[in-house]
């Protein structure tokens, strides 16, 4: 399988007056055409700022600091803000946490589509009109026609984030970021817009990088899982693998603090401490304070290691598959 | 189809509810009476003015028309022309009412035409400073403090005084007066849009910046401009009036409601009361009049009070 986005050793810093934020500090993952990426991590892990640099997104003070994000085969880092508006939305598109507010209240949906058209194409409105309305109903909206002259308060949150889908589909990305799309909904709507989002993957081949904080939303959508802590992926590998024999600790822990039907009446295993802010990173492993496993050894940065095919692992200390802490 | 099932098809069906926004802004805005009778001074003072040539007894403009023997008379005095000059004549013999009409005129354009081109020009300033920040905010914000630091009626008085007289002359004094007001007011309300995720959103999908700005962001920052553009004209109007008052406003060949009371003041202590009075009075109806009506709309396009 050939890679749609190869992300390596990226970094993207914020130089606020306090100090350096490394909120992104050497991530790199790749994902290939129809594959489900499920970028899993606490607040402030980083995940959300990797999305916005492949879209180049990131405003001052922060800043691709160095490594390489590859779309199809073309270098993003370093191009022009004007080349970058030719990719975004054409070539990968986003996806965002909340859809109450990612549409533009005082525009029709007509308008937003069809301008999300025409931004990349020459095509008259009336095309354009024909291709939103194609999308809607792509997505499951009911009679679009209707539905394109209404404007975003008339949609429930899960309408308006297929609305959303919508849009991010237009023009036939080969990447589509998703930042938590689905943390805003209720439960019964989430699931409706994973399996949505699954299906519309696998008969486009679009690529998907699902960044989330929910363990189990990646469980039944994901092909690959990496998991960040503190501005590096600590772990990474195909979903089942991951879930079943964690090699790194913290992902151990996060399993851990899932509620699940055979641990009932057990108390909830938690990982102690907080995650630690990125503007004060312990040093060496950024994990250490909190890990129960931690040496001497854990002063230095754990390099990138390959223990298993097609997995990485970051930690002088990897679980045996089948031990847990 | 049975009743039951006729019911659940209606909540099944799409509800697109047909009140606008615009809609329910005239109802909430007709439910205060204040600001109902405000506006209705406001229409019958623009259909004045709109109308004034053809409802004014006597072209003030026309030197023709105009007969020395007639100044200074009492309101009710009919004139030489056989009309009647119901609030009496100016110190050059023009019927009052003709020359307040005119005057109207010419006072609401100058008004309305300089709050216009400040509004746009303030708007766009504003809201470039609020999308790009850093350093292009910066300097623009410091230029509207230094504006807004000056007295409004010195800077206009040393501009037109540099400028010269004519209705072009003060619309630009105005403009430079004012348009501080509308940048720093859509730059404060651009400021809280542009976090929002509409626009990062929007650049997401590649659109240019100056459509986020001006198709995204604009129409979400409009109504508190629409707020400080009825406050502001009903400035621009008093701030005219203050100059041609002066005497470096408007010229006595476009007589605006400043020119006339300018005009009649010097026979105030001389009994002749009503040249300056009855200008002075159309002036207030009509600066009362657009601060009523502004009122109700910063009540009622406030999204913080709303009910």
């Amino acid at each position: 399988m050939t890679a749609v986005l190869s992300v390596r050793d990226l970094k993207t810093h914020f130089a606020l007056r306090s100090g350096t934020v490394k909120s992104v500090d050497g991530v790199s993952y790749d994902v290939g055409k129809g594959e489900i990426l499920g970028l899993v991590g606490e607040s402030g892990s980083g995940k959300s700022v990797s999305g916005f640099s492949i879209m180049g997104l990131i405003d001052p003070p922060g800043q691709i600091v160095s490594g390489s994000i590859k779309l199809n085969g073309r270098e993003l880092v370093g191009l022009s803000e004007a080349e970058m508006r030719s990719i975004r939305g054409r070539d990968v598109a986003m996806i965002f946490q909340d859809p109450m507010m990612t549409l533009n209240p005082v525009l029709r949906i007509d308008t937003q589509m069809i301008e999300a058209i025409q931004a990349h194409e020459t095509v008259s409105d009336q095309v354009a009109r024909d291709r939103a309305r194609d999308a809607l109903g792509l997505v499951g909206i009911p009679s679009p026609d209707e539905r394109l002259k209404a404007y975003p308060h008339h949609f429930s949150g899960g309408m308006r984030q297929r609305v959303a889908i919508a849009i991010a589909l237009l023009h036939r990305p080969s990447l589509i970021i998703c930042d938590e799309p689905t943390t805003a909904l209720d439960v019964t709507i989430q699931s409706q817009i994973l399996a949505e989002m699954q299906k519309l993957c696998r008969t486009t081949g679009t690529a998907l990088i699902w960044i989330t904080h929910d363990l189990t939303v990646v469980a039944g959508l994901a092909d690959r899982i990496a998991v960040m802590y503190a501005g590096r992926v600590v772990e990474d590998g195909p979903v089942d693998v991951i879930l079943d024999t964690p090699l790194h600790p913290y992902t151990d822990g996060l399993l851990g603090s899932v509620p699940s039907r055979g641990k009932r009446g057990e108390p909830l295993r938690q990982i102690p401490g907080a995650a630690p802010s990125p503007a004060r990173l312990p040093e060496g492993c950024a994990f250490r304070p909190r890990c129960g496993y931690a040496s001497d050894k854990c002063m230095t940065v754990p390099e990138q290691s390959f223990p298993l095919a097609g997995r990485s692992i970051r930690c002088h200390h990897p679980l045996k598959p089948g031990v847990r802490a | 189809m049975s009743d039951a099932a006729l019911k659940t098809s209606a909540v099944i069906a799409p509800v697109i509810k047909e009140e606008t926004p615009f809609r329910r802004f005239v109802k909430q805005f007709m439910e205060d009476r204040v600001a109902v009778f405000g506006l209705a001074l406001l229409s019958v003072i623009v259909l004045l003015a709109l109308l004034a040539p053809w409802i004014s007894p006597q072209n003030p403009y026309d030197l023709a028309k105009v007969d020395l023997m007639d100044s200074k008379q009492r309101p009710g005095v009919i004139a030489g022309d056989g009309f009647k000059m119901w609030l009496g004549s100016d110190g050059v013999g023009r019927d009052l009412l003709s020359g307040i009409l005119y005057g109207l005129r010419i006072s609401l354009m100058v008004g309305v035409v300089s709050g216009l081109i400040a509004a746009t020009v303030g708007m766009s300033v504003g809201l470039i400073a609020a999308y790009f920040g850093g350093r292009v905010e910066s300097f623009i914000m410091r230029v509207v403090d230094l504006q807004l630091s000056l007295p409004t009626v010195l800077v206009a008085l040393i501009l037109v005084a540099m400028l010269g007289k004519g209705v072009d002359k003060i619309i630009i004094a105005l403009v430079v007066v004012q348009w501080a007001y509308y940048a720093r007011t859509v730059r404060g309300s651009a400021l809280v849009e542009r976090r929002k995720e509409y626009v990062e959103a929007a650049q997401s999908l590649g659109l240019s910046n100056s459509r986020i700005i001006f198709r995204h962001i604009l129409p979400n920052v409009i109504a508190p401009v629409i707020v400080i553009a009825t406050v502001q004209t009903a400035h621009a109007i008093s701030l005219e009036a203050t100059l041609s008052f002066l005497g470096v406003g408007l010229p006595q060949t476009e007589p605006s409601l400043g020119v006339l009371i300018a005009n009649g003041f010097q026979y105030l202590l001389s009994g002749s009361y009503w040249i300056s009075t009855f200008p002075g009075i159309a002036l207030l109806f009509t600066i009362v009049g657009i601060n009523l009506v502004g009122d109700r709309m910063r009540d009622v396009l406030n999204p913080r009070l709303e009910k």
